[in-house]
């Protein structure tokens, strides 16, 4: 189509155009790491402990294949440090004595037959002598068996605001609970896989199915003892993510790189799902008490919560993970005195991971729990009491973080009820259960709510010590070309870079191209996680764009308002005056923004994301099972770039939130997750997911203070549904059966045992 | 031992050697390098891998490649009508029902055919015709839009 050659005079901001990255996904043509044609290619396999601890004595390869013809790959072969680098190095890229989860990899196996190296893999056997292994949370921090480190504790911190003891030693109210949440699968539908090439001479390069390469890049540099330079990382289409392949990417990534620097061939190592649902990363399981101390009205005066999250076997990312759930223990409300205690403790389990939220679901189902607790006790509508405790601007909240943010939370709260006519429906289905007992019909209605807020961006100096980078550079032909690592993982991250980049430079769409990543071609803007994309990175983009729009017209090549045949004419004559026409922008904390790590004390986040969310519930007391029948998410979270990809992120998180409080059950056995398969570990389907009424609001917060962080005013949104619709369904389903349900995932069988208990 | 075996895919003849256990999502896309077609389980439980065979929806995953001889095969590849769109790929790529596009083959094709057999779906049946295709992305509702307006488009050519 020929665009008419004009100054985009409108902003591209807020309009949804249609995806850059859509053609390719619709047509087929989107090439992900299975799908990359590599000739003379060798299947790799991955030789596992089974066993949860214990330490291995010996390896036996017993007959029945070639085995001269089997690249064989154990610790022993790994040039550098036998680690997967990350925050530390305590994990093995494979195991060489102690085993300390059933997922360990010990052996490496390729052959250019797929089925020869299956059978391999079963003819390999593994001596290990067994340990005592601890598999439960809380035993892990009772310390008697000791898994890692000197006390099985990752990290712990406590967070101190006020008075706490003095507060609860003259309060009028005291609630006490328990809350947990179970491990959640990412169950991205594609499978993780990496393809490897890698040699003395050349170097290292590996594609795949990724979210953070220059995570990759450090690993495997660390891993061959090799310079930077000489590891290439370059991410494939890939299937969805969801933190999934945030960390363990490097683990494949390794694995797949040992092997061809061995057998001296380009190696394809894809996951089945069976091995995918065992080995990768899981939501961490957690355990939440809270305490705490009101007045009559249900005035929050003084909050206690002991929060902990089961680690896994190795560090991983845990420690960050337990500082946004941390953070987030106390949500959008207002208390002078707080304790948070945060520990996390390594179990035997493999190690658990990113997953959308990082921590804060697990921490705002509990305490939004807790609020539906305290609001039973004191006989106050579940909405009252969370309209007489929200923050306000210019309050501390628990880190001593004054809010700057200018949300009006009883404002989004009434848009919410009005939106999800929640009065009405509340008192419509209380009539209804009532009648319901009476005529021994078995449906039960419910509606329930959560209100919640998500940090935007990396937690406290996270972005500071990242300092991420964009490039963006033009060709003499005036095609403006984005450079950053930040990976398109479905979210749609292509097209809105691609708006950014027009907003400030008014080029059509067809002049802008975001490159994909590469690490040989793209500069490290940060991993692909904490719903940073558009806000930070795009940040960057704009801020980057607009230096180079500069350029030119300091150059004198360019005027207030052009046409894209001028932008182009421009950039020809720059590169023929022999200029560089690339430009970097980084990273810089925006002023007034202090964070103390040791402390935990300071802004944790330099804004936040607002929501309420209303859930509606038909619960079947025969068959035990749970139906969302409506579901309405409203939230600010900034100014929306593309209206129907932000929409989108609402929906998928919101359909993987129901998961989580409904279906989504690991069962474990021996550290080992006895049902990695889609068939019984059930995700929700098309029947599944309710209708969802998505609303954007940021009319509090357009002109506000926290406005000036992401481009034109973005905010992070990707993470912010996971967080309050577990805890929206399951307050629904409290309301339709009286029964206070404080551990997820709740399914019929739990269920069952809750209204067994209530008898 | 390989065995030859020739499938019609998207009216195109192709013969291959293969071995006769093969399945036909191996098939078309090692042997065929039709890659379009994705792969989520090999087991039948994701949907990720379905095809038309004479235009009903199939798991490739689960059916013989020897099985499909002589059988029309449709693939994501060939859906579109030379240079243009169908309109379902058209309306998915328009609605964001393709956010990593990895469950989006697999949901085309079961969405045509869908719509082949009934061009005018009320929302509960084209929810019911796509229970058996997995997507972790979208929560299905900008799917459920997308097939609708393809529907429509579909509908207003036939007229
Ligand atoms: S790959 Fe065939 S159904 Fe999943
Ligand atoms: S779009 Fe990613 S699984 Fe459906």
């Amino acid at each position: 189509m020929k665009q008419p050659d004009v100054l985009q005079q409108e902003s591209p901001i807020g309009q949804s155009p249609p995806r850059k990255e859509g053609a390719a996904k619709v047509t087929g043509k989107a090439v992900y790491v299975d799908d990359l044609p590599v000739a003379g290619a060798i299947y790799g396999a991955t030789v596992r402990s089974k066993v949860a601890r214990g330490r291995l004595v010996g390896i036996t390869y017993h007959p029945g294949v070639p085995w001269e013809d089997i690249s064989v790959v154990t610790a022993a072969d790994i040039p550098g440090k036998n680690t997967i680098a990350l925050i530390e190095h305590d994990q093995p890229c494979l195991a060489d004595q102690r085993i300390n989860h059933p997922e360990e990899a010990v052996v490496l196996l390729a052959h250019p037959d797929r089925e020869v190296v299956e059978k391999a893999r079963r003819l390999v056997e593994l001596h290990i002598d067994p340990l005592p292994p601890v598999f439960d949370l809380d035993e892990s921090l009772d310390g008697d068996v000791r898994v890692w480190g000197k006390d099985n504790v990752i990290k712990a911190f406590s967070i101190d605001k006020g008075d706490v003891a003095q507060a609860f030693a003259s309060a009028e109210v005291i609630v006490e609970g328990d809350y947990a949440t179970g491990a959640q699968e990412q169950l991205y539908i594609e499978p993780q896989g990496m393809v490897a090439l890698a040699s003395p001479k050349h170097g290292i390069t590996v594609w795949g199915s990724l979210q953070c390469p220059y995570y990759i890049h450090d690993a495997l540099a660390t891993l061959f003892g090799v310079a930077k330079e000489r590891v290439r990382i370059i991410q494939c289409e890939t299937g969805g993510g969801f933190g999934g392949k945030e960390e363990y990417p490097s683990m494949i990534a390794a694995h797949a790189a040992l092997l061809a620097w061995k057998s001296r061939r380009p190696v394809k190592l894809i996951y089945d799902r069976h091995e995918d649902m065992l080995a990768t990363t899981k939501r961490h399981p957690s355990r939440t008490r809270i305490r705490s101390a009101h007045d009559r009205d249900g005035k929050l005066l003084a909050l206690d919560v002991d929060f902990r999250l089961d680690g896994g076997a190795y560090m991983t990312l845990s420690p960050v993970v337990l500082s946004r759930g941390g953070l987030h223990a106390s949500g959008p409300y207002h208390c002078e005195n707080i304790r948070v205690q945060a520990r996390a403790a390594a179990t035997n389990h493999p190690p658990h991971g990113a997953f959308r939220g990082f921590g804060a679901p697990q921490s705002v189902f509990a305490m939004e729990r807790h609020l539906d607790k305290v609001a039973e006790q004191l006989g106050i509508e579940p909405v009252e009491l969370r309209r007489r405790n929200f923050l306000q601007p210019g309050q501390k909240m628990a880190t001593g973080q004054v809010l700057r943010d200018s949300i009006d939370l009883p404002q989004l709260l009434d848009r919410a009820l009005t939106m999800s006519d929640y009065l009405r429906r509340r008192e419509e289905f209380s009539r209804h259960n009532e009648e319901a007992a009476a005529s021994g019909s078995s449906l039960r209605k419910g509606i329930g709510l959560a209100s919640f807020m998500h940090g935007a961006g990396f937690t406290g100096s996270g972005e500071r010590y990242l300092a991420s980078i964009v490039a963006v550079d033009a060709t003499p032909q005036g095609m403006v070309r984005i450079r950053a690592s930040s990976t398109e993982i479905g979210q749609g991250k292509d097209t809105v870079f691609t708006q950014i980049a027009q907003d400030v430079l008014g080029l059509p769409s067809s002049m802008i191209e975001v490159i994909r990543p590469d690490t040989a071609e793209v500069p490290n803007s940060g991993p692909t996680v904490a719903s940073r994309t558009v806000m930070v990175v795009g940040k960057l983009v704009q801020r980057a764009c607009q230096e180079l729009r500069r350029k030119l017209s300091e150059g004198g090549l360019l005027g207030e308002s052009y046409t894209p045949t001028e932008f182009a004419t421009a950039c020809g004559i720059f590169h023929q005056m022999g200029g560089s026409l690339r430009v970097e922008s980084q990273y810089q904390q925006p002023s007034g923004i202090e964070w103390d790590d040791k402390k935990y004390r300071g802004d944790a986040y330099a804004t936040y994301a607002w929501a309420v969310y209303v859930a509606e519930v038909t619960v079947d007391l025969v068959t035990y099972e749970t139906r969302v029948d409506r579901f309405w998410a409203l939230q600010d979270a900034g100014r929306i770039i593309h209206p129907v990809l932000a929409a989108g992120q609402i929906e998928g998180g919101v359909a993987q939130g129901v998961g989580f409080a409904l279906y989504e059950k690991v069962v474990w056995q021996s550290g080992r997750m006895q049902n990695a398969q889609m068939t019984n570990y059930i995700m929700p389907t098309s029947l599944d997911v309710p209708d969802i009424f998505v609303e954007f609001d940021d009319r509090a917060t357009r002109t506000g203070a926290d406005a000036p962080h992401g481009p034109r005013g973005a905010k992070g949104i990707g993470e912010l549904p996971l967080d309050g619709s577990a805890p929206a369904v399951i307050s629904a389903v409290h309301h339709a059966t009286g029964l206070m349900i404080s551990a997820i995932p709740m399914t019929p069988e739990d269920l069952l045992q809750a209204l067994e208990t209530a008898r | 031992m390989k065995q030859p075996i020739s499938l019609i895919v998207n009216g195109e003849r192709y013969d291959t050697l293969c071995q006769p256990n093969l399945t036909l999502l191996e098939v078309l896309r090692e042997n065929l390098q039709l890659t379009g077609t994705k792969h989520g389980c090999e087991l039948g439980e994701c949907g990720a891998c379905a095809v038309l065979l004479d235009g009903e929806p199939v798991l490739s995953c689960l059916v013989l490649a020897m099985e499909c001889a002589g059988q029309q095969i449709t693939t994501v590849e060939g859906l579109a009508r030379g240079a243009e769109l169908h309109p379902l790929q058209a309306a998915f790529a328009d609605h964001g029902a393709a956010q990593c596009g990895y469950c989006t083959p697999g949901i085309l094709l079961t969405a045509k055919a869908l719509l082949e057999r009934n061009p005018c779906p009320s929302r509960s049946e084209v929810r019911e015709a796509l229970s058996g295709n997995l997507c972790r992305c979208t929560g299905y509702l900008q799917i459920l839009d997308a097939v609708d307006a393809a529907a429509q488009v579909l509908r207003e050519e036939q007229r």
